[in-house]
C-alpha cells in the first residue's frame, strides 16, 4: 500500500485572495479521504488544482510519484483521475449512454479517419466500448435510462450518471465534489451504499469533498479539514469530530 | 427479411430520400436539375457548417469564404493546368480542408463572441481578397469553368430509363448527388462514433470533456478542417455546376444563407442540413415570386420583399423557427413522431423523467 496522492505545500493565489495556503496531505492506495471544511475553504480549488483547471502559486501534487502539474488537463484521466463536479456537469444534449461513452474516451482509439469510414476495428471498438458504458450503467443502476436524454432526468438521477461517466474510466483515484449535494436523505443512503461498493468492488481510492456530516463520518477512513484555505486538521472521524479547531470552524468561537 | 422488416423508420426515409434523388432529374427539366444540384451542394456546406457549429459548438459566419477558396481552386486548376474537372475536387476538398484547420488553430484562442466576428470578416474581405491576385483569379472578371459533357456510360444509362439524350446538367446533377451521398454517409459516421461525441461533449461542456480525456483544442481544429473540407468541395462543386466563378458569387449573404440552412434544418443532426438547403435555396425563389402575386397583402409589404430579396425571407422564416421550433425542421419532426409513438403504443414519457420507485441500486 504505497501512496496514492500526494499534495505538497500547495498554494494557489487570485489575485490578493489566497484560496489554498501550503496545503500538504496525503491519499494512501485503497483510502477513502474526505475532504471537509466550511464554505469557501479551498475544498473545490483544491480538485481543480489537481485536475489541472487551475495552476498553483507553489507547491507539488503527485500521482504515483509523478508531477500532475506537468501533464495537459485532458491527459489527467489517463493518469487514472476521474472526477464529478459539484453541480453535476454532464453532457446535457447527449444521452445517459453516449455521456458514459465519453466517459470511456481514453480506452478507445479511433480518430475521425477510422470512424467516418468506418473501418472494422472502430465498429469493433466501438461495441466493446458501448458494453463497457452499459456494464458501468448497470452498475450504478441506471439501466432504465440509458437512452434517455440526461437534461431530462432528476439531480439524483445524473448524480449517478456522472458518477457512472467517471467509473467508466477505470480510475485508480476518483475524485468526488460533493457527492450527496442536493439530493434527498433516501438518495443520499442509497449514494453512500454505491459509493462503498465503488470502493470494495471496483477497489476505487476516493477523495471526496464533503458538507453532510453523517455520510463523511459514515464512509471515510480519514478526513482532511480546510478552513480559509489552510489545513486545520487532519485524522480518523472521531478524532477530527473532537478537535476544538475544526468546531472551532464550524461554529465560530466558543 | 427480418432485419429489414425491424429497422427503424429512420432508414426506410434515408432509402426513400436516395430513391428521391436519384430519380429527380428524370422526370424534370434540365433547368430544374441544375437548380437542384446546387441545392444539393448548398446541403454538402451545410452540413460542413453543421459539424462545425451544431456538432462542436463554434460559431462560423463566414463559411462562404471556404466554398470560395474550393471554387477558386478548382476553377484555376482547370482552367490554367488543364486537368479534368472531377479530379480537381477532391484536391480542391483537401486543400480547402487544411486551411480551414491552419484557421482552426487562432480560433481556439477567440472567445465565441470573437469567433462570429472574426470569421464575418473573413466573409466581408472575401470577395476583394479574390479581385487582387487577378492573374491567378481573373480578377473581377473571375473565371469561366467549361462544363463537361456527360460520359458514354451514363449517357446511354439515361437514355435508356428517360429515352432523352442526357445533357450536361443533369450529368453535374449526378456527379453533385455521389459527392453529397459520400459525405453524408461519412458525416454520419463520424457523428455516431467517438469523435461526434468527442465534439458534442464539447459543445455541452469543455471542462467536464477535457476532465474525460478529450484534446478539446484538437477536436475544435479538426471540426474547423472536417468543416471546411465539406465547404471546399461545396464551392467546387459550385464552380461546376454554375460554370462560371467571380468574386460576386461569394458574397457576405452566401454565408448567411448557409448559417440560415444550418438552423432551419436543425443543428447536430445529419438530414437537418438536406431540408435546411431545400429551405434555404428555394424558399427565396419561392416567396419573390409568391408574395408579390398576393393581392390581399399590403403594396408595402410586396414591394419590401420585392426588393430587398431574399433577406426579408430569410429574417421571417428565422425569426419563426426559433421561436416555434428551436432545433428545426428535424426537431419538429422528432418532437411529432415521439407524440404519435406515445399515442399508438403507449410507450412512456422521456421528457416527464419519471423514474421507479426503487432503482435498486443495492
Amino acid at each position: 500500500m504505497g501512496t496514492l496522492l500526494e499534495v505538497a505545500d500547495l498554494s494557489v493565489r487570485f489575485g490578493g485572495v489566497v484560496a489554498l495556503d501550503r496545503v500538504s496531505f496525503q491519499v494512501e492506495q485503497g483510502q477513502v479521504v474526505a475532504l471537509i471544511g466550511p464554505n469557501g475553504a479551498g475544498k473545490t480549488t483544491l480538485f481543480n488544482v489537481i485536475t489541472r483547471v487551475y495552476r498553483p502559486s507553489q507547491g507539488t501534487v503527485l500521482v504515483d510519484g509523478r508531477s500532475v502539474l506537468a501533464i495537459r488537463p485532458h491527459n489527467v484521466v489517463r493518469h487514472g483521475l476521474a472526477r464529478t463536479f459539484q453541480n453535476v456537469a454532464l453532457f446535457r444534449s447527449m444521452t445517459v449512454l453516449d455521456n458514459v461513452l465519453v466517459g470511456d474516451h481514453t480506452h478507445t482509439k479511433s480518430g475521425w479517419l477510422q470512424a467516418s469510414v468506418p473501418l472494422p476495428g472502430a465498429v469493433a471498438a466501438e461495441s466493446a466500448a458501448r458494453k463497457r458504458a452499459l456494464e458501468m450503467i448497470d452498475f450504478v443502476g441506471m439501466r432504465m435510462h440509458a437512452d434517455r436524454p440526461v437534461a431530462t432526468l432528476p439531480f439524483g438521477v445524473q448524480k449517478r450518471v456522472e458518477l457512472a461517466r467517471a467509473l467508466v474510466s477505470k480510475p485508480r483515484l476518483l475524485l468526488l465534489d460533493e457527492p450527496a449535494g442536493g439530493i434527498s436523505h433516501e438518495e443520499v443512503d442509497a449514494m453512500a451504499r454505491l459509493l462503498r461498493r465503488v470502493h470494495t468492488e471496483l477497489g476505487v481510492t476516493m477523495l471526496l469533498v464533503e458538507h453532510h456530516m453523517n455520510f463523511v463520518m459514515g464512509i471515510s477512513d480519514r478526513v482532511v479539514v480546510l478552513d480559509f484555505g489552510k489545513k486545520i486538521a487532519e485524522g480518523s472521524p472521531a478524532e477530527v469530530q473532537r478537535n476544538p479547531a475544526v468546531i472551532e470552524a464550524y461554529l465560530g468561537a466558543a | 427479411m427480418s432485419r429489414i422488416r425491424t429497422a427503424p423508420p429512420r432508414y426506410w426515409l434515408v432509402a426513400l430520400a436516395v430513391i428521391f434523388f436519384f430519380g429527380l432529374p428524370t422526370v424534370m427539366s434540365s433547368y430544374l436539375a441544375s437548380e437542384w444540384s446546387q441545392a444539393l451542394i448548398l446541403a454538402v456546406a451545410i452540413m460542413g457548417l453543421n459539424i462545425l457549429v451544431g456538432y462542436s459548438g463554434q460559431l462560423s459566419l463566414g463559411h462562404g469564404a471556404f466554398m470560395a477558396l474550393g471554387a477558386y481552386t478548382s476553377a484555376i486548376l482547370v482552367h490554367r493546368y488543364k486537368m479534368d474537372f472531377l479530379v480537381t475536387i477532391p484536391i480542391a476538398a483537401v486543400f480547402t480542408g487544411l486551411v480551414g484547420f491552419l484557421f482552426g488553430v487562432p480560433a481556439l484562442r477567440l472567445s465565441p463572441l470573437y469567433l462570429a466576428l472574426a470569421t464575418f470578416a473573413l466573409a466581408v474581405v472575401t470577395p476583394s481578397l479574390i479581385k487582387r491576385p487577378d492573374k491567378l483569379t481573373g480578377g473581377v472578371q473571375g473565371i469561366l469553368v467549361v462544363q463537361p459533357d456527360p460520359p458514354q456510360v451514363a449517357g446511354n444509362a439515361y437514355s435508356a430509363v428517360t429515352g432523352t439524350v442526357m445533357t450536361s446538367d443533369q450529368w453535374i446533377y449526378y456527379v453533385v448527388l455521389f459527392c453529397a451521398l459520400i459525405l453524408f454517409w461519412l458525416a454520419w459516421n463520424l457523428a455516431r462514433h467517438r469523435p461526434g461525441r468527442a465534439m458534442r461533449a464539447i459543445r455541452d461542456g469543455e471542462v467536464a470533456a477535457a476532465a474525460s480525456g478529450i484534446n478539446v483544442a484538437g477536436y475544435k481544429t479538426l471540426a474547423f478542417g472536417i468543416s471546411a473540407f465539406y465547404a471546399g468541395t461545396a464551392g467546387s462543386l459550385f464552380a461546376l455546376s454554375t460554370g462560371f466563378v467571380s468574386p460576386d458569387t461569394f458574397p457576405v449573404s452566401l454565408s448567411i444563407q448557409l448559417l440560415v440552412g444550418a438552423v432551419v434544418g436543425g443543428l447536430a443532426s445529419i438530414p437537418g442540413p438536406v431540408l435546411g438547403a431545400i429551405v434555404a435555396y428555394f424558399l427565396p425563389i419561392a416567396s419573390s415570386q409568391w408574395v408579390p402575386s398576393q393581392t390581399w397583402l399590403p403594396d408595402q409589404v410586396t414591394s419590401t420583399v420585392k426588393n430587398a430579396g431574399p433577406a426579408v425571407s430569410y429574417g421571417a422564416i428565422l425569426i419563426l423557427i426559433m421561436m416555434f421550433a428551436p432545433n428545426g425542421i428535424v426537431g419538429l419532426v422528432k418532437a411529432g413522431y415521439t407524440v404519435l409513438n406515445r399515442r399508438l403504443r403507449g410507450v412512456s414519457d422521456p421528457k416527464s423523467g419519471q423514474m421507479p420507485s426503487d432503482p435498486e441500486t443495492v
